[in-house]
This record gives C-alpha cells, structure tokens and sequence, in this order.
C-alpha cells in the first residue's frame, strides 16, 4: 500500500494496533481540512504490529493524551520533506478531559461542568486517580 | 496564602503533633482561648446528616469564642435548587472566614477548596475522607497510650466504604513501627488504593484477616467501624453484611489489658453496650478529643496566635 509522501505535516508512528482510529477521532483530526492517513496494523519490527497517523500539515498535538494512550508513541515533524523533530511524548503528571471518572460516587457525577481530571499515582505502573476521588482511570 | 484540610495527608506529621499539642494545652487551659476567635464565623455546610462532627465543629467554634452560621441538611440550601458546590463556596466565602463542609459525593470539599477564598476543612465526602475524624482519633490514641509510633493497630468492620479507617491507615502510617491488622469480610477490604498506594507503597506492615477473636490478642488499638447502610446501592448486599463483627465482653477476654478501643460513632450494633463499662473502651472520651482537636484546626486555619 502506497500513500503519498509528506513534505509539510506529522507522523505518528508506533500506536498500539487497533488504537488508531480512536486517536484519530480523540485529537480532532477528523475535524482537519488537510489529508489525514490513518495506517492500521502496519508491521513493526519492536511491537509486531502498529497503527500510524499521516497528517499533512503541522498542527498543535494533545502531547498529554499521546503519552497517557502509550509513552512508545512517537512524533515525527516534517518540513520541506524533511524530518526535523521526533518527539517521545512521556506520561503527564495531569491529565485533563481525556478519560472520565466512572464511580458514581465522585462528585464528577453531579456536577456536569467540572472538568475530568486525573494525575498519575504511580509512573511505573502509569496509573492515573481521579483528582477529586482517587478511582484509578482505565485506559480508553 | 489560605491552607486547606481536604486529606489528611494535607499536614505534615510536625503540623500533626503540634495541633496535637495545641489541642493539649486547650484541655490544660481552657479559659486562655475563650476570646481567640471573637469576631470570627464558621460555615458549616453539611450536605448529609451528621450530630458528632457538626455539633463538634460548632461547639468548637463557639468555645473559642466565635460565631456559626451554615445548613445542616442539602434540602435547606440553594443545592435543592441545583447550585454547584463550586458557587456555594464562593458565595459563603463572603460571609463566613472558615468553611467546614459535608458532602455525599467524593471530592466535594475539594472542588468546594479551589473556588472558596477562606479556608475549607473536609469534614467528610462520601466514603472518601474525614482527615478531622483522623485528628480526633490520633489526639485519642496519644491520650490513651502516650504515644503514636510503635503501635499494632486493628481495623475492623467495613474497610471498604469506611473513610475514617482510609483516613486513619494514611495518618499512622507516618509514624515509625506502627502495623495494621485489617479485619473485615471478603467483600469489604479496604479498597486497592489503599492498599497500593499507602501501605505497600510506603513499605508498611500490614495483614488481612476475616477473624476479630484470632487478631485480638495482639492489638494495641482496636477500630471499630459501623457497615454503613448509606453506602450501599443494594439493601441486600448491606443486610447480610451488617452484623459481620460485634464486640462483646467475651470477646475481649484474650485482649490485652490496655487495650484502647476506637469508634468514630455512631455505632448500631458492633459495640455491644455491655463493653461501655470497659476502661479500655475510649469512644466517648473520642468524641470530646474530637472538640479540641477541632478547635486547635481552626486556630491553625484561622493563623490566630
């Protein structure tokens, strides 16, 4: 499968299989005027397999939710066709309206309009608690 | 810059020891704060039933010679009529200096913290903290066994939904030597967080037993806790839990002879009335260590010398 090489724009390679389509939606790429490639279970000598994102343009990325989703995604920036970064986003110390609390008991659960926000507890394990009720948030 | 309570763990053990030791000297010398906050209103916004810590917050504030103003109940607010918690805060923080709240939901005081421009005490949110409760008990056991580190501690009833014990678990685990024996059925453990993130995080001792009578002789504080009916969606579930562990004389008989026994009340049926004669049972004189710990926090909160 060919798809058409990058002069201006981003790569986001080393998505876990299956998780592209997700992130394509969750960073707002569908949104996007330009090309956007989604590439899914694409070979991966480390990982077997893996989902990889094309945009043809350089926009602002939700760094935050990248590395909540999976430090192992990288970031490549293109320009004039050439790659001049290739970012590692790591785990953030908050998260914000990326997941939501699910225990019916948060005050989250009443209050529509406060924000969803978690801040990681343990980096080893990337685990993530609510800030205002300490239930562990699972992965999207 | 205005300081919070929301969790216990908001106060370093030195801030911890010296409410303790204010709290102390409050009970040695009662009349030297008699006028410490005249002038000065108190909030308590209790979003759910409560006789202990509220009156004890009032009477706190009262004894210090400052004034009370609040609800007690959600239904007698601007909540009945949706208000967030988060405009409630701001709005009383206009009125009162302090803000001692209740709420159902976990997080509440929190939210209520980050909006109010007084200080806000969390005085219990859902089954997530009571660190006041925690300050009340730690004063207890300094009181009863002179000291704070090199205790066995054990936990027993509803682990799960029990924020007292949550609370107490974090407080204690910052003291040297101190173990916990944690006594509830299977399906009210304390929850993973806990276990994770205060105890095996830190490297503190601990064990599960569904035994009381096989833990208790190697106790030196025994906690009881109620199996909340309010915690429970399912009557069932709460029904067939209730009545898991109740303290009785005879089960005392293998106990050690100072033993001191905790209770944040209100109890149902855990304590058997019959151990209220014990001198090893402290639970009332629990709840007036909870006044002057209470009065201690406000001075602290309030920066009042």
């Amino acid at each position: 499968m060919i798809i058409g090489t990058i002069v201006d724009g981003i790569v986001i390679d080393h998505i876990p299989a299956g998780r592209g389509m997700d992130l394509y939606k969750d960073l707002g790429l569908d949104k996007l005027e330009c090309e956007v490639a989604v590439i899914k279970n694409a070979s991966s000598g480390k990982y077997g397999k893996k989902d990889i994102l094309k945009v043809n343009e350089v926009i602002d990325l939700n760094y935050d939710m990248l590395g909540y989703i999976d430090p192992h995604i990288t970031v490549n920036i293109i320009r004039g066709g050439e790659r001049m970064e290739k970012l590692h986003p790591t785990l953030p110390e908050t998260i914000t309206g990326v997941i939501r609390c699910k225990n019916p008991r948060c005050i989250t659960s009443i209050e529509q309009e406060l924000p969803h926000i978690f801040r990681l507890t343990d980096r080893e394990k990337g685990v993530y608690r609510c800030l205002y009720c300490d239930t562990m948030g699972g992965k999207q | 810059m205005k300081r919070d309570l929301i969790d216990i763990t908001d106060l370093s053990v030195a801030e911890i020891d010296e409410l303790i030791a204010v709290a102390e000297d409050i009970i040695d010398h009662p009349e030297a704060y008699r006028e410490k906050c005249r002038y000065k209103k108190l909030a308590t916004l209790f979003y759910e039933p409560s006789t202990r810590t509220r009156l004890s917050f009032e009477s706190a504030m009262y004894e210090l010679g400052g004034q009370v103003i609040g609800f007690s109940e959600a239904t007698s607010s601007s909540a009945a009529k949706g208000e967030s918690v988060a405009d409630t805060a701001r709005t009383v923080s206009c009125f009162a200096d302090i803000i001692a709240m209740r709420h159902p939901k976990e997080g509440a005081p929190l939210v209520a913290s980050m909006k109010a421009t007084v200080p806000v005490i969390n005085a219990g949110d859902g089954g997530h903290h009571h660190p006041t409760q925690t300050l009340t008990d730690l004063l207890t056991i300094k009181r009863e066994k002179g000291r704070l580190d090199s205790l066995v501690i054990g936990c027993c009833g509803d682990l799960k939904f029990g924020r007292t014990v949550h609370s107490l678990i974090g407080a204690m685990s910052r003291y040297a030597n101190v173990r916990f024996v944690l006594i509830s059925p299977e399906e009210l453990r304390v929850p993973e967080s806990v276990r994770t993130d205060l105890l095996e995080k830190q490297g503190i001792e601990y064990r599960e037993t569904t035994s009381l009578e096989e833990a208790m002789p190697e106790l030196d504080i025994l906690y009881m806790t109620r199996v909340q009916r309010e915690r429970f969606f399912n009557e069932e579930d709460y029904a067939r839990l209730k009545d898991s562990y109740i303290l009785t004389p005879d089960k005392l008989a293998t106990a050690k002879w100072d033993l001191a026994i905790l209770h944040p009340l209100p109890r149902v049926n855990e304590i058997s009335v019959a151990v209220d004669d014990d001198p090893r049972a402290c639970y009332f004189r629990q709840v007036l260590c909870g006044k002057f710990i209470r009065m201690a926090l406000i001075l602290k909160l309030l920066e009042v010398e």
